[in-house]
């Protein structure tokens, strides 16, 4: 019988276990975290599949072309890159257990987030100014859904950034704050992964 | 196998086997199944649904052949090997046998190699929008699904019906399709396979009768509360009563056009068949590609709960 | 103040709706008076509302399926005499707007709020003791999917007294579900409905995907888990595959409808063929979500039932894996009247052929294992059997409908509504009642009554080809599904037989009460005391009836498949020699937590707001369950230390029952 065996980490919570066994609670988090975020990219899949195919269901209204703003969506782009990094140091200063490098990497990044959010609400508004609302066609209403699946997607983080940096104020670097504060980096990378695709479809490939 | 006359009538095959049993239910529910071919898939009258037909019994043949002594080997197996027979050889530990193994993963695969051939190639020969080969012309018809009826334009005649399709037999009828607003699905079970009708989007489908009869025709995807009446019957009569039924109608009563099109668009039920002596040029297209304002009035004029 | 909402929402003037609608609210507040009048509130609060273990969890999500069994069945029997009886000028007795929502609230109630809590129920039930662990990845997140999934319940059967239903079919195609088409809020219900009880699934398998790669027993590798173990790992991979686009799916629908948007409306350029597409990559998926834990339970019933082995185990398992990863490439079998073109429709009619490959392989193996075995014809076995028979039928009906231009004369009439009732009934009912007379001694300490339960089955089996061969005849002369009334009177006489046919299966329904009832009366009698009474291989068998909350004393060491088959062959062979000192430890367990009850009340809240329109309330709603949400998040207490003399005391308790 060929089995595969395979190793876990960390049985310490399980003394007794012999080879293998549950794995540890940090793992476990990640792991659970981590099929989530899965779960969330197919479901921006599914957004991704169907803007493309009513990227050209205009309906006689606006298209692309005319309504995006190649600078704008830059900084943009640049504000969520990088808040990733700051964010990254925000992971380092954690594992360092350093408070005051913690919350000042963490506000980095809290402002980054919140100037991608303010240029994108800009760029909805200027749209809906000019007629270009999601009511005009398939395809308007596939780019607010899509950019704004994402941009909500930011606003939860942005909460949840608030809420973990008040647990650490409160409760300091307990392993199951970490442990949610590992779950945050690990969805605020997802965000920028997301960002890549959504800026090379929507933004590169459906601005010219 | 008889086809029914109008009033729908069951054939003297379900009548007797109606009578014959008297609570042996699953003995009257096959008989009267081989009676329900009477208007069913199963009693064809044109190429399309013969070939379809065909096909499916094909299909099923194939599988009951490795289906029904499946079903009977466990059966017996389970029996034989009940645990109250000291006859039977006990294994407990039996759990593997390489080439059980093959054999039970090529019976499944052969039958699917089979099968999964005559899906493509029928798939193929049978495509909706493929033309019937044949000397005789075809006859364009344009159907809208509204709500809740069916309209059918015949382009090249410049008339049109609603509920009822007359055509000739043996001429090929080409299809094209769409809807008004709520997708339907276009099907006369006794000439062929069917097709969605859906608004914005044009279907293609060729049918063609080879007898004389009145066969009734359907949607067959759910619509709204008017959806259960939303019944044709097509007409299949002699080329020559075909013409004559084309002069009658050309010219006389109500001409469909854009405004007249309007009002048989308001939602209604259980229509009775009615036809038109003349119609709009290019009004087809124009139903399919409707000219915006995009938010139009049709919530109001649609039917509230 | 109050959105749409007004005493017209209020069926005043349908009598069939305000009796059924009375007699609903009856029944609830007699059972809430009941539980008040005896005092059990706070021991339901303390331990079922707020529970995280996972058993006491499965036992809800069962009971809630049960429930859901009896809802979706009255829609059954009334379907079914409305039918027997509209014929010709007769309008029977369920006008349109009232039998259109019958069918929509059937389909929507049995696949989601009975099949999937009753497959999930199990899997929560069973997983955890089979890996041979004390509990899922995460608990209180467990409690959470479960109740979510009851909100969806509470919202579809409070559309039966506020408002109405979806009358559009169980998936709510657009145009027919847009705003144009449905002003009502009854696809408004729907959608809030599944989406709130979607991400209960969601987090479902996210948490079961989790504890099976990375909590098992020691020694406990992939090669050794129980079958049921593989297709509920393929069953939760599917659901966080699929339900995500869903949830799209859904959201997009309700964009359309509460904002105005165009993603499938019939102006604006919108696709409503999109819907269909997306709705079928969740929806061909759903269906494997619910047959494989099925397959699951069949594998372990009857391997057990036989005495023998699984034949074929990694065959079992490569088909498993294949029917996972093939259910993604089949969907648009769903509509080959769609005209997609020849080879798009080729192409899916064959790859749905080969999806039948794996499955084919499943029968055969499990005919192989009761070879040579000594089969016992207890009730689960039954079932299994039954499910076999009837599942084979019902592949290969399916199979058939994957040829496409037999599709084209057979897509959307009846003898498609009876093929997968055959798989469905035939597959996931037959498995859950399977299941659910498997595990109940492990769940309650003692057996169901054995004449009962094969009462129950054998209605069951025959009101299933009652009522549902006689579809495939209709189907076959001509016949859609969803119609009200019809025409053509030589359809009436089959579809009386299949009225009958519901009406047996409705008898073994009442067998099945009152097999429940007659066993917790005599449970005395039928106490299991060795916690193993089918004498089972897998670990759950290893532990009491019931277990305790943290399931094992002592981890469990498996060295290899059928891990508890093993340990009682070694301990026969060991015979006579002293048993070796157990060397207990401390249990840590998860603490109780009402945030799954809270958290759903307000989804409640938030879902019944949107769905009329009140938008202060929405605002509490999400507000509140955001505060739910950190108060979880501040919580200091998670885990309760069971200390050991605890733990000793019960399982020396167990093992001195074992001796006797």
């Amino acid at each position: 019988m060929s089995a595969i065996t395979i190793s876990h980490g960390g049985h310490g919570a399980h003394a007794g276990a012999h080879e293998g066994g549950p794995a540890s609670k940090r793992i476990i988090v990640a792991y659970g975290f981590w099929i989530f975020l899965l779960s969330d990219i197919v479901m921006f899949s599914a957004i991704f599949a169907t803007y493309a195919v009513l990227s050209r269901a205009t309906a006689g209204g606006p298209g692309g072309a005319e309504l995006f703003n190649p600078t704008s969506v830059a900084i943009e782009t640049a504000c969520l890159l990088a808040s990733s990094f700051t964010c990254g140091l925000m992971s380092l200063a954690i594992n360092e257990e350093h408070r005051t490098a913690t919350y000042l990497s963490a506000a980095v990044t809290f402002l980054l987030g919140a100037a991608f959010l303010t240029l994108e609400l800009r760029e909805f508004a200027g749209m809906i100014a000019v007629g270009a609302t999601p009511q005009r066609s398939a395809f308007l209403s596939a780019f607010f859904t899509l950019v704004g699946c994402h941009g909500a997607h930011v606003s939860v983080g942005l909460l949840w950034l608030v809420v973990m940096m008040a647990q650490v104020a409160g409760k300091g670097f307990k392993p199951r704050i970490m442990r949610r504060l590992a779950c945050f980096s690990l969805f605020w990378h997802a965000l920028d992964i997301i960002w890549v695709a959504l800026f090379s479809i929507v933004y590169l490939m459906g601005g010219r | 196998m008889a086809r029914p006359d109008a009033g729908g009538r069951a054939d003297p095959l379900s009548g007797r086997a109606r009578r014959l049993i008297d609570g042996r239910i699953f003995a009257l529910a096959i008989a009267s199944a081989l009676g329900g071919c009477s208007s069913g898939v199963l009693d064809p009258q044109g190429p399309i649904a013969s070939a379809e037909k065909t096909i499916l019994l094909n299909s099923l043949g194939i599988m009951l052949a490795i289906v029904l002594p499946t079903i009977l080997a466990t059966l017996g197996v389970a029996w034989w090997f009940r645990a109250s027979n000291t006859r039977a050889r006990y294994l407990p530990d039996w759990e593997y046998s390489g080439r059980l193994e093959m054999i039970v993963w090529s019976i499944p695969a052969m039958t699917v190699l089979l099968l999964g051939g005559i899906g493509w190639v029928s798939s193929h020969d049978l495509d909706p929008p493929r033309p019937i080969p044949s000397t005789t012309n075809p006859i364009e018809v344009e159907v809208v699904s509204l709500d809740w009826k069916w309209l059918f334009i015949y382009p090249d005649l410049g008339i049109a019906s609603v509920n009822r399709l007359t055509v000739p037999v043996g001429a090929p009828i080409s299809f094209t399709l769409t809807s008004s607003g709520v997708m339907n699905s276009f099907f006369v079970p006794q000439l062929g396979g069917q097709i969605y009708t859906m608004a914005g989007m044009q279907t293609h489908l060729h049918l063609q009768a080879d007898k004389p009869g009145a066969y009734p025709g359907l949607s067959a995807q759910f619509s709204g509360d008017g959806f259960a009446d939303m019944r044709f019957t097509v007409e299949a009569v002699s080329p020559d009563q075909f013409t004559q039924w084309v002069t009658a109608t050309r010219g006389k009563g109500p001409a469909l056009d854009p405004k007249s099109y309007a009002a048989l668009a308001q939602p209604s039920e259980a229509v009775p068949a009615s036809t038109y002596g003349a119609v709009t040029q290019d009004l087809f297209q124009a139903i399919v590609h409707p000219n915006p304002p995009a938010d139009s009035g049709h919530a109001q004029t649609h039917k509230e709960n | 103040m109050l959105g749409k909402l007004s005493w017209s929402a209020f069926p005043i003037n349908e009598p069939i709706d305000i009796v059924a609608s009375a007699l609903m609210i009856l029944a609830v507040v007699a059972i809430l008076a009941w539980i008040t009048v005896k005092g059990w509130w706070p021991y339901l609060w303390r331990e079922w509302l707020t529970s995280v273990d996972h058993k006491r969890i499965g036992v809800m999500y069962c009971v809630l399926a049960l429930v859901m069994l009896l809802r979706g069945f009255v829609d059954a029997i009334m379907m079914r005499s409305q039918q027997a009886i509209a014929v010709g000028n007769a309008p029977g007795y369920l006008p349109p707007e009232h039998y259109d929502q019958i069918f929509s609230a059937h389909g929507t109630i049995m696949i989601f709020f009975m099949a999937m809590p009753f497959m999930i129920g199990l899997m929560n039930f069973a997983l955890p003791l089979q890996l041979g662990v004390r509990d899922v990845a995460f608990p209180t997140l467990n409690s959470v999917s479960l109740w979510l999934n009851a909100s969806g319940v509470l919202l579809t059967n409070i559309s039966l007294v506020v408002g109405e239903f979806a009358r559009t079919g169980w998936l709510a195609y657009p145009p027919l579900s847009e705003l144009q088409f449905s002003p009502g809020v009854g696809v408004d219900y729907y959608l809030w409905a599944l989406q709130i009880s979607g991400v209960g699934t969601l987090l479902t398998g996210i948490n079961f995907v989790t504890t099976i790669l990375k909590m098992r027993a020691p020694g406990m590798t992939y090669m050794r888990m129980p079958v049921f173990c593989w297709t509920a790992l393929a069953s939760n991979l599917l659901i966080v595959a699929a339900f995500p686009i869903l949830t799209a799916t859904f959201a997009m629908l309700l964009l359309d409808r509460y904002l105005g948007f165009h993603f499938f409306t019939v102006d604006g350029d919108g696709n409503p063929m999109m819907y269909i597409n997306l709705i079928w990559a969740w929806g061909h998926p759903e269906v494997y979500i619910l047959i494989l834990p099925a397959f699951g339970i069949f594998s372990e019933v009857i391997s057990t039932f036989s005495g023998k082995p699984l034949f074929g185990y990694r065959s079992m398992v490569a088909a498993t894996m294949a029917i996972c990863i093939l259910s993604f490439l089949v969907w648009l079998h769903h509509f080959f009247t769609m005209g997609a073109g020849a080879d798009v429709n080729g192409f899916f009619g064959v790859m749905t052929m080969i999806i039948a490959v794996p499955t084919g392989v499943k029968i055969y193996n499990w005919l192989f294992t009761m070879y040579g075995g000594r089969v016992r014809f207890t009730v689960p076995i039954l079932w299994s059997l039954g499910f076999m028979v009837t599942f084979i039928l019902g592949g290969m009906t399916g199979v058939l409908l994957a040829v496409p231009p037999a599709d084209f004369v057979l897509h959307n009439s009846l003898f498609l509504i009876a093929h997968f009732h055959n798989v469905i009934i035939g597959g996931v009912v037959f498995g859950a009642f399977a299941g659910y007379t498997y595990w109940f001694p492990k769940a309650f300490g003692f057996t169901l009554h054995e004449g009962l339960g094969k009462a129950a089955f054998w209605c069951w089996f025959i009101g299933f080809y009652l009522a549902f061969m006689p579809l495939y005849a209709l189907g076959l002369m001509g016949m859609t599904r969803r119609m009200q009334h019809y025409e053509d009177p030589s359809w009436q006489p089959l579809l009386l037989i299949a009225a009958a046919g519901a009406v047996v299966i409705l008898v073994g329904i009442v067998f099945t009460i009152l097999q429940l009832v007659v066993s917790i009366r005599t449970r005395d009698q039928r106490r299991d005391l060795t916690g193993d009474p089918w004498d089972g291989r897998t670990l759950e068998w290893s532990t009491p009836s019931p277990p305790p909350s943290w399931n094992f004393a002592v981890m469990p060491l498996v060295e290899g498949e059928d891990a508890f088959w093993r340990m009682k062959r070694k301990a026969r062979a060991e015979q006579g020699r002293p048993a070796e000192a157990v060397d207990y430890e401390p249990i840590e367990m998860p603490v109780n937590s009402a945030t799954g009850f809270i958290t759903a009340f307000f989804a409640v809240i938030t879902g019944f707001a949107l769905i009329w329109y009140i938008w202060w309330m929405v605002g509490l709603g999400l507000l509140g369950a955001f505060a739910t949400t950190l108060v979880f998040a501040w919580r200091e207490i998670e885990e309760i230390e069971i200390p050991v003399e605890e733990v000793a005391r019960i399982d020396r308790a167990y093992r001195a029952g074992l001796v006797q």
